[in-house]
Formats: structure tokens, C-alpha cells, sequence
């Protein structure tokens, strides 16, 4: 049984397909290494006995032909999933039954998958460790005591210590990237409009964006594929081809031009972070393309914007937990009493930071300095990469300025903590796709990343080149069990 | 620029916050760190630049005005915190 929570996805529809596994034997070995695996504190809610059933009621009649048949599968507690509890990772949604199911999701059980559970992530995915979750800590599966990254930390944890197969997060600032970094795992922020925002629970809607995470890049593609949709359900959705991404996968990348952004080369990063980017541009170079110097100018000025635009956002998005309609509701001497104590009760420190931040640069007379000023720069940013792309194919850089640290290591300083995201926030901005590939470890033996960044709608062409690297690379995760009894 | 504890009040009232006095200094202080980071936006000339509002570039889509959820009213009513028959049930608003 062991050896089945081992294998990738790719292996595992290939295996059922095949019959020479049924979905209730890959079901129960992941059930039964998630129930081994409570320290690691990567679920919120589980779904086992249903998922089991499921897989059972798979197996009387298998449906092959789909694209992930009978495959198990635990998802960001972001995602509302119908009548199955969905908290963000807050207490104001600690009792939040939803009465329908997100697209994205949807996309999923509609080719076959079975929900496992939903996993631990920051509280409305504001955080960058998974420390601010109401719901605790998660352990990442490379070391005791360590951060898993966040906002999707539950699903890095999980997918790396092999609770799932595979997983979904989102990332508004970095959230899918940067964890995906620190857990030895594969992560792809899509282009802004390619997987449906419906069903999301909301945090900063011109950024948010939900996306694959999984053990190589070949299972990402395949997930990609299956959760990105034309939603009407989104205004924001876009109506463009979508390619088979799995199918049309390749290695051969020859003649494709890399972009290196010379201002990605931060002032206090580890030596070892640019040395994985030197071997980086060294393996883009072995799979014969072509790397250029490139220049973002207004890159520094990327995490600044976002913290404006993304608190702003979520300030507005976030107005709508009153107490009344859903959710946690704290007593009140009258209606304001009520709405004040409810949100002050429920929100946790960093959610109340951020609506703070938010409603005060939206406020009378703070709105041009602030808010149009960021939307403004957000501009410029979009503008380097559109002057960047009429060079360049894609561009190579390091997904996080450093490696996981430690629980609580960052949390008594929020900017140092927002530090963090430097490298992956620039793609939101700017709405274009960025995948994060484990390229290497630190000294610490800690996996390392690096990001490579797209064109819109250009998902292909990233998986490709992720897809060469990777072969190239052939990163082996670290993982020990530690927490296994 | 400083955000002093009278701006931290005015704000939480906005956001529908309490915060005690404590909390209070202690936003005060992070919402400064914070603010100080952001003011590197300054060093920028921006004024003929388009404010960025939208990232997908691309016109909404008008759909017909249908109704296509069946009727769910209890599962709905049943998410809040205090009802009544069909009614969200608040504290008073009026004497």
C-alpha cells in the first residue's frame, strides 16, 4: 500500500486505467497516510468516509475515459465545495456550509476525482506561512518546526508528505508559488482569467487566481487542463483557447529566448539563491535556448503597489462578513455593537491588519495618494513586462528570495514577512501566468525554486520550458517521514 | 507620515473593527512600518500615467436575465447565525 501515495498522478490514472489499481486502493492509501499525518495539521475538514464510498461506487462502474478517474484529491479550504464546511481558514466561516460548488472544483469531480478533504491554508489566504490560519499551524513534511509557505500551506504540505496526489490553491501575491518553492513541489499561477473565480471565497479579485500544484510538471499540465474554463460565472473569466496541456507537452525547447530581469538580483540575497539561478539559465542553455539580459525597472516598486491594491481589495471584499447572513456572530449591545464585535471576534490579526491598511488608502482623501497611485504603478509594472515580452519568450527567475524558515520565525514583523513575495508578486500585477519548479536545496538540505514566468494566456510554453528544466534538473525531494509514528 | 491612534479609530469605525486601546497602539505601530514601506512609491513620477483598473482586457459579456437557481432559500437561511422562518434575525434598529 505504501508505495501507491508515492506515485504520481500520471502514474495513478495510468494505473486505474490500466486496472491494475482500483480507485478504492488508491483512495484508502491515501486516506490511510492522512490519518497518520496529523501533525502535520494539513487538513480543516476531512471527507474520508464519503470519499471512500465514492471511490467504491467508481470502481462498480469505472468511467476510464475521464481525465483524472477515480483519483483522490484534498483541496484548498478557499474553494467552497457544497455542503461540505469551507472556513478560508477563519473563525467568521468556522461554521460556513455552502450551498453550491466552485467551478474550479467542479471542473475537477466532473472528471472523475474524489474530494479527500479540505486543507489548512491563511486565514482568507493573507500570509505567506500559514501562521495566521485559525485553525493553526501546518508542519511542512521537509523538517520539524518549519513553515510550509503560504497562503496555500495545507495543500504544500499535504501534496509533499503525500496525503494527495495532487492539489489546488490559489495565489493572489504569491500564495501557490512561494510554498511550492519551500515544499520541493510544482506550483503554476495561471494567467489572470483562465480558471474561474466563482466559488472562491474572495480576497483581492483583480489578483486572485486559482492554480495546480503537484509533484512534477506533467501532472500540473494535466490538472491545468482540467480546471481552467471559460466561466460566465466570472465576469472576469476569458473566452480563449485553451490547449491540452498535457498533450501537448514537449521537452524540445531549442530557440526559445529566456529573459533574465537583472533587478531581480535583490540586495541581501543568499548566495545560494543566485547560484541556483546561474545553474538555472545554465540548464535553459543545455536544452538549447537562449538566454538574454533583460530589464524590469520598476520592479521594487511591485511589492509596495500590491500593498495597496490587495488590502484595498480585500478591505471591500471583506465587508461583506457582518454577522447576519453567514458565519460567526459575536453578541452586541445594537446592530453596530454587533457588526464591531463580530469582526473584531472573528477576524484574526493579519485579516484586521490588512482591512485597516485597505479601508484607510480607500478613505476620503487618501484615495489619489494611495489607491489611484498604486493603480498607476501597477501601469508601469504591466508596461516592463509587455517592453520584455517583445524580446523574449518567457523569463527565468528565483522563486522566493530565500528558503522555508522556521514557525514563528517572521511573525512580529509584517514587512519582513511581506519580503517573502518580492519575486511573485510582479505576475500578479501584471495578470500573467508563473510556474515555480524545484530547481535545487540549500545548505540546510531545504528545496529551492525557480520561477518562470509567461506571456498571457502562454501556460503552454512555461509547462515546456518547466517541462525541459525538470528533466535537466531531476530534483529529488527530501522527505523522511518525520512526523509518521 | 505617521498614523497616529486617533487615524487607528477613525479607521476601525470605517471597517466596522473594534479595537481596544491596546490593539489600537499596536496597529499604529504596524500600520507605520507598513506605511513607510509603501511611500517608496513616491520616488515615482506618475502623472500621465493610465491608472491600471482592469487586467483582463477584454469587454463584459452581456447574458439574458434568468434565473437559473432552483429555489434555496432554506439551505440559505440555514448558513445564518439567527433566523426566523424566512428572515435573518438582527439586534433591534428601531425603538
Amino acid at each position: 500500500m505504501s508505495d501507491i501515495t508515492k506515485q504520481s498522478l500520471t502514474e495513478l490514472v495510468k494505473n486505474i486505467r490500466s486496472k491494475k489499481l482500483s480507485s478504492t486502493d488508491v483512495t484508502k492509501a491515501f486516506i490511510d497516510r492522512s490519518e497518520k499525518s496529523e501533525e502535520l495539521n494539513a487538513y480543516i475538514t476531512n471527507d474520508f468516509t464519503s470519499a471512500l464510498d465514492k471511490a467504491k461506487k467508481f470502481d462498480q462502474k469505472p468511467n476510464l475515459d475521464l481525465k483524472l478517474p477515480g483519483i483522490p484529491m484534498a483541496v484548498k479550504d478557499l474553494f467552497c465545495t457544497k455542503n461540505i464546511k469551507t472556513t478560508a481558514g477563519s473563525k467568521i466561516l468556522n461554521n460556513f456550509v455552502p450551498t453550491y460548488e466552485s467551478t474550479v472544483t467542479e471542473n475537477i469531480w466532473n472528471e472523475g476525482a474524489i474530494l479527500l478533504g479540505k486543507l489548512n491554508c491563511d486565514e482568507f489566504a493573507m500570509g505567506s506561512s500559514n501562521e495566521t490560519s485559525f485553525f493553526g499551524n501546518v508542519q511542512s513534511p521537509i523538517d520539524k518546526n518549519l513553515v510550509p509557505g503560504g497562503s496555500s500551506g495545507g495543500s504544500a504540505s499535504a501534496l509533499a508528505g503525500q496525503l494527495t496526489p495532487v492539489t489546488i490553491g490559489t495565489d493572489t501575491g504569491g500564495s501557490i508559488r512561494q510554498p511550492a518553492s519551500f515544499t520541493g513541489t510544482v506550483g503554476l499561477k495561471p494567467t489572470y482569467g483562465s480558471c474561474s473565480r466563482y466559488g472562491i471565497v474572495a480576497f483581492a479579485s483583480s489578483l486572485d487566481q486559482a492554480g495546480p500544484m503537484a509533484q512534477n510538471v506533467k501532472d500540473c499540465a494535466l490538472l491545468q487542463e482540467v480546471i481552467s474554463s471559460y466561466d460566465p460565472k466570472d465576469s472576469t473569466s476569458i473566452d480563449f483557447k485553451r490547449n491540452h496541456y498535457s498533450k501537448e507537452l514537449t521537452n524540445n525547447i531549442k530557440g526559445k529566448k529566456i529573459g533574465i530581469p537583472k533587478e531581480y538580483r535583490v540586495d541581501g540575497m543568499p548566495k545560494e539563491i543566485e547560484d541556483l539561478w546561474q545553474k538555472g539559465i545554465q540548464y535553459i542553455k543545455d536544452c538549447g535556448a537562449e538566454t538574454i539580459d533583460i530589464s524590469l525597472p520598476n520592479t521594487s516598486y511591485a511589492l509596495p503597489t500590491y500593498y495597496i491594491v490587495a488590502p484595498a481589495e480585500a478591505s471591500s471584499n471583506l465587508a461583506r462578513y457582518d454577522g447576519v447572513k453567514y458565519g460567526f456572530r459575536a453578541k452586541g449591545q445594537n446592530l453596530i455593537d454587533m457588526y464591531e464585535k463580530t469582526r473584531s471576534e472573528g477576524f484574526g490579526n493579519e485579516v484586521q491588519r490588512r482591512i485597516m491598511i485597505g479601508t484607510y488608502v480607500l478613505s476620503s482623501g487618501y484615495y489619489d495618494a494611495y489607491y489611484l497611485k498604486a493603480q498607476k504603478v501597477r501601469k508601469l509594472i504591466k508596461n516592463d513586462f509587455d517592453e520584455a515580452y517583445k524580446k523574449v519568450d518567457a523569463i527565468l527567475t528565483p522563486s522566493t528570495p530565500s528558503s522555508a524558515f522556521k514557525i514563528g520565525e517572521k511573525t512580529n514583523d509584517p514587512v519582513s514577512m511581506y519580503l517573502n513575495d518580492i519575486f511573485t508578486v510582479p505576475v500578479n500585477l501584471a495578470g500573467l501566468p508563473g510556474i515555480s519548479i524545484p530547481a535545487g536545496h540549500d545548505a540546510k538540505g531545504y528545496p529551492l525554486g525557480l520561477q518562470i514566468i509567461g506571456k498571457a494566456f502562454d501556460e503552454q510554453n512555461i509547462l515546456n520550458i518547466a517541462y525541459a528544466m525538470e528533466e535537466k534538473i531531476n530534483f529529488k525531494n527530501k522527505i523522511t517521514d518525520w512526523w509518521i509514528k | 507620515m505617521s498614523i497616529d491612534l486617533k487615524t487607528i479609530k477613525h479607521i476601525s469605525k470605517l471597517a466596522r473593527i473594534s479595537v481596544d486601546e491596546q490593539r489600537a497602539e499596536k496597529l499604529a505601530e504596524d500600520l507605520n512600518s507598513i506605511f513607510d514601506f509603501i511611500e517608496k512609491l513616491n520616488e515615482l513620477k506618475t502623472d500621465n500615467v493610465e491608472p491600471l483598473t482592469s487586467i483582463a482586457e477584454t469587454t463584459l459579456k452581456l447574458r439574458s436575465d434568468e434565473v437559473k437557481s432552483k429555489n434555496i432559500r432554506e439551505q440559505i437561511i440555514k448558513n445564518s447565525p439567527q433566523d426566523n422562518e424566512d428572515y435573518f434575525v438582527v439586534p433591534k434598529v428601531i425603538e
